[in-house]
């Protein structure tokens, strides 16, 4: 333990780069899945097949091939993004891509009654989605979400390899630093364990706020 | 009187299955009439094309005189403007099965909602208006409740009001009491009663309940394979019906 407390700081360091680029590729994956989710029920043909086009690419393709491309190819074509930016595109449009087919998912799953009702009412299409659909969708996609949010919280640790000093980066090269992998291992471990345990208890509270009122009571 | 409700020739067919079948029909405005059929008959698809919810493969129908689906050269039909469709819906009203109220609306924000967004009233007065409405079916009491928290038949007659909440000139009701366990179907028969004695609003019934079309009908149609083959005032058609098969039909729901 003593061994850890000394290169604290080299994982906080890793832990806060960890969180960072979670929150932001999350936060840009979340704006991608709904857009996505939704545009596939655009009444419009190309909007629908363009959004089909990213997910199946962006889903079939790996994460850490798509980070590379990112981080080493697109200078060749005169993009030069930093790693921070690197890595907030690739992780934020993989898991965006998931998330899409999530999103999709839980609107199919909405009744088919409800929108009879809502054509019957003269809902415009965006009011349909605004007003019935979305946010009883929204429901069902929150476990589901938290799913995707804690693959995605690991899957930060791909842009060690691409120079971000995250918390599996930092943990590396405390090891190389200590001559001791047992100990830093377990610690990281830990962290992540900790992290997603927080997510998942916070997701949950999310999803019981949003339900909220629609339980029956007495049958909680 | 005018015609509110007319079908020309209408076919409709889903794959192979015929469900209208070069079909006539014709109601007058401020008329309620019952449609009994079995299971099949064509019914429910009956209602779902005066509301829009569902097209017709050729054949012509008007709402208030005016046309649902436009016709182009003989018989091909034109997919309406969304703006006309959109006009056609707001004469129409309707109230389903299985209720379809929006979980995560209270009463009152199930019935607010289309004034709100729809008509584009303000908060205050689609609310207003949201309250008399529930008021007229019994709920005051119940506003802020959510669906899950009402029995079924409450969410029932949220249902009625929220379609009543666009003033609507015909209002349709497919099974309306058919979800509802057997002591509940009175009270919403019985908003559905009070809605049916204004004068001017064109009701449209489809039931396999025959005490929901005696209570509500001035006129009973019998639809089988796709066409009416009996018509006629509730106490003649159920009571002393003419034709085999309805007298059949009336049988096995009797026995049932």
């Amino acid at each position: 333990m003593a061994l850890i407390w000394q290169y604290r700081f080299d994982l906080l360091v890793g832990l806060w780069w960890t969180l960072k680029l979670s929150m932001m590729s999350a936060s840009l994956a979340l704006v991608l899945s709904m857009f996505f989710g939704i545009a596939r029920y655009s009444r419009n043909p190309a909007i629908r097949i363009s959004a089909s086009v990213y997910i199946e690419f962006f889903r079939g393709t790996s994460a850490l091939a798509q980070l590379f491309w990112l981080f080493y190819v697109l200078p060749y074509m005169g993009v030069d993004l930093t790693p921070t930016q690197c890595a907030v595109l690739g992780l934020g449009l993989c898991f965006g891509a998931y998330g899409a087919e999530v999103v999709r998912a839980c609107i199919e799953a909405v009744p088919k009654g409800q929108l009879d009702a809502a054509a019957a009412l003269n809902f415009s299409w965006f009011q349909t989605m605004r007003i019935v659909v979305l946010p009883e969708a929204l429901i069902m996609m929150m476990p589901l979400f938290t799913n995707l949010l804690i693959e995605l919280i690991k899957a930060t640790s791909l842009v060690s390899l691409i120079t971000i000093p995250d918390l599996t980066f930092q943990a590396k090269a405390v090891i190389t630093k200590s001559y001791s992998s047992g100990s830093v291992l377990l610690t990281t471990l830990a962290i992540y364990l900790v992290i997603s345990l927080i997510t998942s208890t916070v997701m949950k509270r999310i999803e019981t706020s949003l339900s909220r009122g629609r339980i029956a009571e007495g049958v909680k | 009187m005018t015609e509110m409700i007319t079908f020309e020739n209408v076919c409709k067919s889903f794959g192979k299955t015929v469900i209208l079948n070069d079909f006539n029909f014709r109601v007058m405005r401020g008329e309620k009439v019952a449609i009994i059929g079995p299971s099949g008959s064509g019914k429910s698809t009956l209602l779902r094309i005066i509301m829009a919810l569902q097209d017709i493969d050729h054949g012509k129908v008007s709402i208030d005189g005016k046309p649902l689906w436009e016709v182009n050269h003989g018989r091909h039909l034109v997919k309406p403007t969304r703006r006309h469709l959109r006009d056609m819906r707001s004469l129409v009203g309707m109230v389903f099965q299985n209720f379809n109220l929006f979980p995560n609306l209270t009463a009152l924000g199930n019935v607010a909602a289309a004034p709100r967004h729809v008509l584009g009233l303000s908060k205050k007065e689609s609310e207003a208006r949201a309250a008399a409405l529930l008021a007229q079916v019994g709920l005051s009491e119940k506003l802020s409740n959510y669906p899950s928290t009402l029995s079924g038949g409450q969410q029932q007659r949220v249902a009625i009001a929220r379609a009543m909440a666009l003033e609507p000139k015909v209002m349709l009701f497919d099974e309306a009491t058919s979800a509802l366990d057997p002591e509940l179907v009175g009270e919403v028969l019985g908003v559905m009663r009070d809605l049916a004695s204004a004068r001017d609003l064109t009701v449209l019934v489809v039931t396999h309940q025959m005490g929901v079309a005696r209570a509500i009908a001035d006129r009973v149609c019998f639809m089988e394979g796709g066409c009416v083959v009996e018509e006629g005032g509730p106490e003649a058609l159920l009571s002393q019906p003419k034709n085999e098969r309805t007298r059949a039909f009336l049988r096995a729901v009797h026995l049932a």
